[in-house]
Order: C-alpha cells, then structure tokens, then sequence
C-alpha cells in the first residue's frame, strides 16, 4: 500500500532521513518511534506530499506520490486522514463544524453531512460538543474532534503525527483506543510517538528510526532506544 | 452540485466576516477609510472642474464691427463662427444695445454721460461676444476671421477690431494655467488613490495571514485552492461592500454639514447638491471598487499560503 524507496530528504547539507525503505500493508497499524528531530515528522510529510524526496521515491498504491501534479493533490490528501499533536483545528469553526469541512472539501451532499457527523461525534464520544469552538474544549476533547475529522471520509490510511503528545495519561489511553478501534473496522494507522506507553498499548509493529535513519523494524515489537 | 459549492463558499465566508470580529472591524474600517479618500478625490475632481469652467466662461473674445456695418451682414459672419466647431457660443450686441449698456454702467458717472452727449451721436460699434469650447482655441477662430476676413458690398472690411491681442497674454496663462491644473489634479488623485489601495490591501493581507494555520488546515483535509480561498474572497467583498455602504450613508450628513459651509467659499459649488445630483455614479464608484479591493487583495494575500 505504501512504499517508500531508499528515501533521502536534505535540508541545506543536513540529511533529516538517509536512505529509508519501508513498505506498509493495508490495515496494518505501525508505530514509527525516536528521538525528536531523528525525522519522524519528515517521514510523514514526504508521505502527505508536503515535502518532495532529494532521492528515492514514495509510492501510495503504485502511484509515485511525486509525480502528482499540484492539482492532483488534495484528491490524494483525501484518501489519508491527517492527526497533529497540536491538534489543527480550524479555530473559527464549531466542533461539527470541523468535522463536517472535510467533508464539504470532499464535495459531499449536505445530506451526507448531516447524517455522518453526528454518527462520527458519537463515535468519539463527543456528541454534546458538537456546537463548541476548539478553545472551549479540553486537549482530549481537541484531539477526538481531530480524529473525527481524519476518519470522516473513510480514508484509507490515518496518520497520526505525536497523537498523544500534548495529552494527559487519561486522554492518551483513550486516544489509543480509538485509534485501535479504526484499526480494527480496516484502516491502515501509521502513528510516530516517543511515549513508550503507546507503543506497548498498541502492541504491533514498531519501526526504529535514528537520525535519519531506519535502524530497527519489529513485527511486534517493543520501545527500544 | 456546484451550486451547492456556491452556497458554502458564501456562507463560509458570511461566517468568517463575522466570527473575524475585531480583524473583520479592523479591516472595515481601514477600507472605509481608503473609500473615503476615493470619494473625495471624486469630489475634488467635480470642484476643480467647476472652478476651471467658471474662469473658462469668463473669457471671451470680442469681434467691432465698424459703424457702417449692416445688422443683416454681422449676423452673416455670427452664422459662420457658430459653423466653427471649436465655437461654443456667439453673442450679438448692437451699437444700440452697446450704448444702453454703456449709458447704464456709468449712470453715476455724469461726466462720460456728458462727453457722450457732446459727440452726439452713437460712438459705440456693434460687436460679437465669442465663446470658446476651450480657451486655447481663441488663436484658431481669430485666425478664421483674418484669413476670411468678412467683407461689405463695397469691398471694405466689416470688422473694425478684434480684442484677442490685449487679452492674448491672459487667455494664454490661463490655457497654461488649466492644463497645469488638470495634469498635477489628476496626478494627485491618482498617487492618493494608490497610496490608500496599498493600505487597504496590506489591511486585508493582514487579516488573511492570520488565518495561514487554518488554510494549512484546509489543505490537509483535501480541500481544493479554489475551495479554500473562495470563502476569504467572500469575506474580502463584505468587507469592501459593507465599507462602500458606510462610506454612502456617512456622506449624505458630511456634504450637507460642509456643504453649508463652504458653498460660498468654493463660488457656488455645493457639495451636497453635487452629492445627490451624482449619488449613482458615487454608489458605482464606491461599490465597484470597495468589491474589486476587497477581491483582489484577498486572491493576492491568500495565494502564498496555497503554495504546496
């Protein structure tokens, strides 16, 4: 599903990743760990198109994320739903209102809307915030509505930058559940953390990187640093 | 479908204006500022026109006829300087005419009424007051009647003198005077004009990069350029047309309130008159560019941020 060829990105002379080849299967559930600044983010970038490789290639079912042309790329970015650790939510926006933009993005009817919104509020547990503005809600209420919005579209992929990096151990338990719980109804999640405790929540595959480089990739694997 | 697009990109961008709250103020008031400007640049444009035209209708030139002259042949030449196109009028004063004149302009004045009594008589020619489209024009139509010069039965010139030559120097500096005028005027309006755009613009260019976190957002999701910006474009005309009705409301106590007061000052020319006489092409004016202004800035400052 997802194929990144002996990937190098640079900024200036410094290599963020070296060399990185990983392939992702779908409905598998990995979690990308290292230190901050080992090129974590960089990988999930060039994996979004935001950035583009120095070398090497990123494939998203067979196509070469690449070669899309800048007018094809928010029909690709539909196809994975995004979570930030700072959670990116449209301030000026309702909670269903969040929700429902990536939705109006994808050009669904008014009718769709109003019928999967609520469905997906429910789903995480947030149905009586609905009307609520980001910064009236909790860091774990901000990250539900994040996860509402990425998963809203049924994308194939969700991918989640330090989910659980701003949240409490409450919240994060929670929010690994919830990720857990989409992994199983078939989507593919690729997580990066530093928090030991997620990987070992989750308990499935583990890919190592260390400055820039993939050292380690356990099918079930462990936290190791 | 589309119209469905159509429909949330103006809703979308109603809300923004409004959830904007103080940037969305900001931004209003700063245009209705810039508008403002423009709206009375319009208005210094009508006074300057209206100052040039009154010193234009001052300006004449006078055509005597000698006493011999028929009032059958100095309406023959009056035919045919009103032919001329740069002729905007020709005014017809018999010598008759010219001395009730003269006999009234100087009722106080016994001593000429008298010295005109002792010739007898009537001393004074017929004439013809022309007019000009343009005081630049006088050399031209005093040129027509040297080279055709209008002739009696008895082959003698019917036109004693022609008053160009004394008021040459005053027509010419005033020509001068009036194409200097309109070139620095329209100078001017044009330099206020791009100065208050450009503020406008950084205004509006504000408002948007405060919002670069959230359009990063909206391409995240998959949401198209044109799907992103169409909103802030919205935003970007209810801030020009909500400026536009404010600058249109606050003109009508502003004119009456100086107009009052300087009517008398700008001779004759009355700002709130003008104001209503012209209030449609005031609403076009303001309208258009309050829309264009807030649409063109908004393209411009949203378009940085669309780079992928």
């Amino acid at each position: 599903m997802i194929y990144f060829d002996k990937v190098t990105k640079r900024y200036g002379d410094m290599a963020a990743l070296e060399e990185v080849t990983l392939s992702v299967a779908p409905k598998e559930f990995v979690s990308i760990v290292g230190h901050s600044g080992a090129g974590k983010t960089t990988l999930l970038k060039l994996l979004l198109a935001e950035e583009r490789p120095s070398e090497g290639a990123v494939f998203f079912e067979s196509i070469d994320v690449n070669d899309l042309p800048s007018s094809a790329l928010h029909h690709y970015r539909r196809k994975i739903g995004m979570v930030f650790q700072d959670f990116r939510l449209i301030p000026n926006k309702t909670a269903y209102e969040n929700i429902a933009f990536a939705m109006e993005a994808a050009g669904r009817t008014d009718d769709e809307i109003a019928s999967d919104v609520p469905y997906i509020l429910e789903l995480v547990n947030l149905a009586d915030k609905a009307p609520l503005f980001p910064d009236q809600l909790s860091g774990g209420e901000k990250q539900r509505i994040a996860i509402g919005r990425a998963i809203i579209n049924q994308p194939d992929i969700v991918v989640a930058d330090e989910p659980t990096g701003s949240l409490d151990p409450i919240n994060t338990y929670e929010i690994v559940e919830i990720l857990k719980k989409i992994n199983e109804l078939g989507t593919t999640i690729i997580i990066t953390t530093h928090n030991k405790g997620v990987v070992e929540a989750v308990g499935k595959r583990v890919v190592t990187i260390d400055r820039g480089r993939l050292v380690r990739d356990d099918a079930e694997g462990k936290y190791v640093l | 479908m589309k119209w469905m697009v159509v429909k949330r990109v103006l809703v979308g961008g109603g809300k923004n204006f409004v959830r904007g709250g103080a940037v969305s103020a900001a931004t209003v008031l700063i245009m209705t500022v810039t508008l403002a400007i423009i709206s009375s640049l319009v208005f210094l444009s009508a006074l300057l026109s209206f100052t040039l035209n009154t010193i234009k209708d001052k300006v004449d030139v006078s055509v005597y006829f000698v006493t011999t002259a028929s009032e059958q042949e100095i309406l023959a030449v009056k035919d045919q300087l009103e032919k001329l196109p740069q002729v905007s009028s020709v005014t017809y004063t018999s010598a008759a005419d010219a001395l009730t004149a003269f006999r009234a302009r100087h009722a106080n004045d016994q001593l000429t009424l008298q010295a005109l009594d002792q010739l007898g008589g009537n001393p004074l020619d017929a004439s013809l007051e022309v007019r000009a489209k343009d005081p630049s024009e006088y050399e031209s139509i005093v040129s027509f009647l040297e080279a055709s010069p209008a002739l009696s039965s008895d082959g003698t010139s019917l036109v004693d003198r022609i008053n160009y030559a004394q008021n040459k120097d005053v027509i010419d500096r005033l020509s001068l005077a009036i194409q200097a005028t309109r070139e620095i005027g329209l100078a001017v309006v044009v330099l206020f004009a791009i100065a208050s755009i450009l503020i406008a613009f950084a205004t509006i260019r504000l408002a948007i990069y405060t919002a670069k976190d959230e359009i990063a957002v909206m391409r995240l999701v998959g949401a198209s350029n044109a799907y992103i910006q169409g909103p802030f474009i919205v935003a970007g005309i209810i801030t020009g047309i909500t400026a536009a009705a404010t600058v249109l409301l606050l003109l009508w106590p502003a004119t009456w309130y100086a107009g009052a007061r300087t009517e008398n000052w700008f001779g004759g020319f009355s700002l709130a008159g003008y104001y209503s006489s012209h209030f449609s092409i005031f609403f076009s004016i303001l309208a258009l560019s309050g829309i264009l202004l807030g649409a063109f800035a908004s393209v411009l400052a949203i378009r940085k941020y669309l780079r992928v």
